[in-house]
């Protein structure tokens, strides 16, 4: 009996010391199986219960029980710490330099002029403006004469106009539009009354110095219905410009002026700082013109089949690149259509940018 | 137009100080361009007097005068050759900052002898272009005066720009009335008295061409005598950049400045017969008082007398009859002119004198005779001599129609409470006569005076009460916000261009926007530059064309960056192509070029090719809504791309893009280094969007029966598109086959000549039950033997 139970203290120890030593999975297996596997020395000493009396059972199975527990966690538990080595030895062998740059894609950039134009479109979209169209190249009479520009009247002259050679419906050579304005008339022909409008696009003057360039950017703004004024004119342009700009406090300045397509007409003048060499929008005590605007010429109205007795309405005009440069500090037109890759990255918007009011338009 | 402050004061009497009188011109509608006081400029210097000059020791060009000056007697050295002893100059001390030289002076030697100070030329001061010497001014003048005020030049000059529809500006009288109506002082524009003739004209003149010349008024005035004009006069011109000539010819540039009234003095000694206005004929031509020689035309109108043209009505005098220091005997003519033909006269000329300005935009047609009275009196007074009665040929055009208007009018249209009253006090102020429509009606009858032909409705009346009650008085109100449901406000191509632009980006293009024009080559070598698209007065002439991509530019623009060092340019610019000059000639496109240059990595990276653009081409088609998978490749394009490198997207028989290389011959011609990979995409070629009922999305077919994957390969022939064999594949079974995937191609040893081996993974989605074997081979079947005919290819053993 004693003999036995030595015999399981010394078998009980040996194997202890074996999970031990042991550092890998296979020899832990191969252990398993020595000791308790169903040839094993273990499972051996199970079987050798049966043979045994009552008393000898009663009191050598719980031994041999407890043995065969304790050998088995043991062995689990050397397995697992034997696995998580192992695992960190495989990964600590497969580790890479971080710090290698990978093939990125590279990120493009959306031209300031596009992103001030989903702007505008964003302010004028919220106060009920839709968006209309119309062609670069147009006929002498949607440029002009249907604006009241009299046919050889020297108001004509200020606008430094490209001829083609190709003649319109009109008999006159056509043009590539020197505003935007043609579009009011094209809208007002082909719908009618109320009219709420905004137009956007590219605009063709023979001019080119530091702040002129032959083409440029305008957007346009046309209301017409039975009562708007020009009071309401000018709200909508305080409106417009506090959102464009960003801030709160913009002073606006009405300056009688003369269009032909309006009646009364004003220039528009935003106050601005200037004492730091910049361009601030908002405080100070200096005023910066940037657009023109009026009551629409009933002769207008009259051009375009909308009956002046009825209606009435308000436009207004204004420079589009002027707009960016006033707000994200570009120095020189010039710049803006000489695709200098330097140029279109630093002052370019990330395509992710969205202009939207729930985020801020800029 | 420019005028000075004290010329204003005598049309106008105010105690406001200039700052103010401007604050009220920008308000009243006259721009200020600027405000000048020459006598600002010229503070540091006075007059002086050279008492001796005497030879330089060291230079045989310079002198050493002694000059009695506002700080005592100096020396001070002078190259002027006409400094001599006696001469009354301008003086500036040490310290004095020359704004013709923009130089500052400093006390040292020239020439071993230290100047004092300096004398200075015209040119120097900036009062003229006169730099051979120093200064001349009258002798009279007191040493130390300061030199503004011997010129008479501390008076401001201010220089307004008119606008095309108010003539009556261009004149100082007119713009005193408007500034008087607009509360800043009175007006005290002196009236014109008539001068009683003394005998009947000697002189005939007549119109015979009443269109162009409705009124023709002369008057004879004898024994006059002609010389340089008194100092005020002078003065007067001088300020405002006019240069005086002779007293005759000053008082007519006087008047056309202070009363928009331009007349003509001729030496009546140089007429014979009648002088005469009268359309030009073919043929004649005259020398102008600017020297120029004018050939005239039937649509111009002259002044003529038997012989010769004399000049050009209401544009240029000539100078055969012109007035000189001998002239005794003189016509002064004072016409009205019709605005459309001297408009047109000057731009067939190009030639704008203040005469031609004027009568271009339209001169007071009641002034012709006060006009002409008002130059006799000036003449009598400042030359002598006798006038004849005058003259008067044609009649004046009718005045101005009156307006019926309802003063609430300006309430309802510019939205400023004014009383009636006021109205009509402001219109009155401004020269319009009002009165009262009569009984039971609340319009008024308003008379625009001749000098306001601009005025001829309601809407102009609004204006002048509106500006004259001043624009400040404009009241705000909350700004209309949108309500309810609006359709989306852009157009569908404008949307589309949107999504495209912003898809590019993100694909690593950078938006560019350049010129709508480009050379005609540049136009030509890209499949444009017909003689309709040429713009005929370019401001440059590589910038005559309207382009028929933006391509060219992009290209060009690339290798100007590539020139500059930065050679990996990848632009695009999402913008306008010109077909032709009609209304649809005009299309949106979005043009993208890639410069690409070998990829340097640790990791290597293909170089890219013609199969990056396309890849970027889809991304942005898919971006803006295009049916990616109904595209048809096609490789078919226009003569700008380059053969077999060169893809069409198609849609049935539209291209919406076309993808690839751009051909070599047409990068040469535009001066661009190859290759260039490109990709254009046609955003109006792509079908509206269907009409939809609502935004709802049709449900999701999720289906549980896992879908399994199957390879084929195909041997074909090697000029097989690829797109054919994956088309035959899809179309086999198009319940069951959910996609193609191209994945190998193979050319080489194991293939026979002239073939090429091509394989896909077909991916079959089973629908109501498991596939069995029979299933999948079946479909095997069908797909191997479609993309058999389709191809005549062969399943690779």
């Amino acid at each position: 009996m004693d003999g036995q139970t030595t015999n399981l203290t010394a078998l009980e120890a040996a194997l202890m010391a074996r999970v031990t030593a042991a550092n890998d999975e296979a020899s832990l297996e191969a252990l398993r199986v020595e000791a308790l596997g169903k040839q094993g020395s273990v499972s051996a000493l199970m079987k050798n219960l049966g043979s045994m009396s009552p008393e000898e059972r009663k009191e050598f199975g719980p031994k041999l029980n407890g043995l065969k527990d304790r050998v088995t966690e043991a062995l689990v538990i050397k397995k697992a710490t034997v696995a998580e080595a192992a695992l960190d030895r495989q990964l600590q062998s497969e580790a890479v330099d971080v710090t290698l740059p990978p093939v990125r894609p590279r990120l493009g950039t959306i031209h300031p002029v596009s992103q001030v134009m989903e702007e505008l479109a964003q302010i004028f979209g919220e106060m009920g403006f839709s968006v209309e169209e119309g062609p670069d190249i147009e006929t002498d009479f949607n440029n002009f004469t249907a604006l009241n520009f009299p046919p050889n009247h020297p108001a004509r002259e200020t606008h430094d106009t490209f001829f083609l050679d190709a003649k319109g419906e009109d008999g006159a050579r056509k043009v590539l539009r020197t505003h935007t304005s043609p579009v009011q008339v094209r809208t007002m022909l082909k719908q009618k009354p109320p009219i709420r409008m905004i137009c956007m696009g590219r605009t063709f003057r023979k001019d080119s110095d530091a702040t002129h360039t032959p083409m440029f950017h305008q957007i346009e703004g046309l209301v017409i219905d039975e009562t708007s004024t020009m009071a309401d004119l000018k709200s909508v342009l305080i409106a417009a410009i506090k959102a464009y700009f960003e801030v709160d406090d913009v002073k606006l300045r009405f300056r009688p002026h003369h269009f032909p397509f309006t009646e009364p007409s004003a220039e528009v003048d935003v106050g601005c700082d200037r004492s730091g060499g910049t361009i601030k929008i908002g405080a100070g005590s200096d005023w910066l013109e940037i657009l023109g605007s009026g009551m629409v010429h009933p002769n207008v109205l009259k051009n375009c089949g909308i009956d002046p007795d009825k209606y009435q309405g308000y436009a207004f005009g204004m420079g589009i690149d002027r707009l960016a440069m006033l707000k994200y500090g570009m120095p020189d037109l010039r710049d803006f259509f000489a695709a200098d890759t330097r140029w279109l990255k630093h002052y370019g918007f990330s395509p992710y940018l969205l202009p939207g009011l729930a985020q801020g338009v800029g | 137009m420019k005028f000075t402050l004290s010329w204003l004061k005598e049309h106008l009497a105010t105690d406001a100080s200039i700052d103010a009188i401007v604050e009220t011109m920008t308000m009243t509608g006259l721009e200020v361009e600027g405000v000048e006081n020459a006598g600002e400029k010229l503070a540091p210097f006075t007059v002086a007097r050279i008492i001796s000059a005497a030879k330089h020791p060291n230079a045989d060009k310079l002198q050493v005068c002694q000059v009695e000056t506002a700080l005592g007697n100096l020396e001070i050295v002078c190259g002027a050759p006409n400094a001599r002893a006696g001469l009354v100059t301008a003086f500036a001390p040490i310290g004095t900052y020359i704004p013709g030289s923009g130089i500052t002076l400093e006390a040292k030697p020239v020439r071993g002898v230290v100047s004092n100070g300096m004398l200075c030329s015209g040119a120097e001061l900036e009062l003229d272009t006169d730099a051979d010497g120093i200064f001349e001014l009258e002798s009279e003048l007191k040493v130390g005066t300061p030199l503004a005020e011997a010129l008479g030049l501390n008076d401001p000059v201010i220089d307004i720009e008119v606008t095309p529809n108010r003539p009556d500006w261009l004149g100082v009288a007119g713009i005193a009335r408007d500034l008087a109506a607009a509360g800043i002082g009175k007006q005290t524009t002196k009236p014109v008295l008539p001068v009683p003739g003394r005998y009947p004209s000697p002189q005939k003149v007549a119109t015979e061409a009443t269109h162009a010349c409705p009124m023709f008024a002369g008057r004879f005035i004898r024994g006059v005598k002609n010389g340089p004009s008194p100092a005020w006069l002078q003065q007067r011109l001088r300020a405002i950049g006019q240069k005086p000539i002779s007293t005759l010819v000053d008082i007519t540039n006087l008047i056309t400045h202070d009363r928009a009234r331009p007349l003509h003095v001729f030496d009546a000694s140089k007429l014979s017969g009648v002088v005469r206005a009268r359309m030009g004929r073919d043929g004649e031509s005259f020398k102008a008082l600017n020297g120029n020689v004018y050939n005239v035309t039937p649509a111009m109108c002259v002044i003529a007398d038997d012989e010769r043209v004399l000049g050009l009505g209401g544009v240029i005098g000539g100078e055969y009859s012109g007035v000189s220091e001998t002239t005794t005997d003189i016509l002064v003519e004072c016409a009205y002119f019709d605005t459309t033909i001297t408009h047109q006269t000057g731009r067939a000329l190009t030639l704008t004198t203040d005469a031609q300005y004027r009568f271009a935009r339209g001169v007071d047609s009641g002034f012709v005779i006060p006009g002409l009275e008002l130059a006799t009196r000036m003449i009598l007074d400042l030359c002598g001599g006798e006038p004849s009665e005058i003259m008067v040929a044609g009649d004046l055009p009718a005045p101005p129609k009156p307006i019926f208007f309802d003063p609430d009018r300006v309430r309802q249209l510019a939205g400023i409470d004014v009383k009636p009253t006021r109205v009509r006090a402001v219109l009155k102020d401004l020269g319009f006569e009002t009165s009262a429509e009569g009984q039971g009606s609340k319009r008024i009858i308003v008379e625009p005076p001749t000098w306001r032909r601009d005025v001829d409705g309601p809407a102009d009346l609004v204006e002048e009460v509106a500006r004259i009650e001043g624009f400040d008085k404009l009241p705000t109100n909350a700004p209309p916000r949108a309500e309810g449901f609006r359709p989306p406000p852009a157009s569908v191509g404008e949307s589309r261009t949107r999504l495209a632009r912003r898809a590019a980006a993100s694909l690593g293009y950078n938006e560019a926007i350049t010129w709508s024009f480009c050379s005609r080559a540049q136009a030509q070598a890209f499949g444009g530059g017909s003689e309709e698209m040429l713009v005929a007065n370019p401001i440059a002439s590589d910038l005559d064309c309207m382009r028929p991509s933006s391509l060219p530019q992009l290209l060009v623009a690339a290798q100007r960056n590539a020139d500059r060092g930065f050679d990996d340019a990848r632009l695009f610019e999402a913008g306008p192509a010109y077909a032709n000059t009609n209304d649809t000639g005009q299309h949106r496109t979005l043009a993208a070029i890639w410069r690409a240059r070998p990829p340097r990595h640790w990791r290597a990276a293909p170089q890219p090719d013609i199969f990056d653009v396309k890849r970027d081409a889809l991304t942005v088609l898919e971006a803006l809504g295009a049916p990616v998978a109904s595209l048809q490749t096609s490789s078919e394009a226009p003569a700008h791309w380059r053969p077999g490198r060169t893809g069409a997207l198609k849609l049935g028989p539209k291209v919406v893009a076309y993808y690839g290389e751009i051909h070599p011959r047409a990068l040469k011609a535009i001066n661009v280094e190859a290759p260039a990979l490109a990709f254009e995409i046609f955003i109006d070629a792509l079908p509206a969007p269907r009409a939809k009922a609502g935004r709802a999305k049709p449900p999701l077919e999720k289906l549980d029966l896992q879908p399994l994957t199957r390879d084929f390969a195909f041997i074909v022939d090697d000029g097989t598109p690829a797109a054919d064999l994956v088309r035959a594949a899809f179309g086999a079974d198009k319940q069951l086959i959910a996609d193609v995937a191209l994945f190998d191609v193979y050319r080489g040893e194991r293939m026979s000549a002239g073939k090429k081996s091509l394989a896909i993974e077909v991916t079959l989605q089973p629908r109501e039950k498991t596939l069995t074997d029979a299933d999948i081979e079946a479909a095997s079947a069908k797909i191997v033997s479609a993309v058999m005919k389709a191809t005549g290819g062969m399943l690779r053993g």
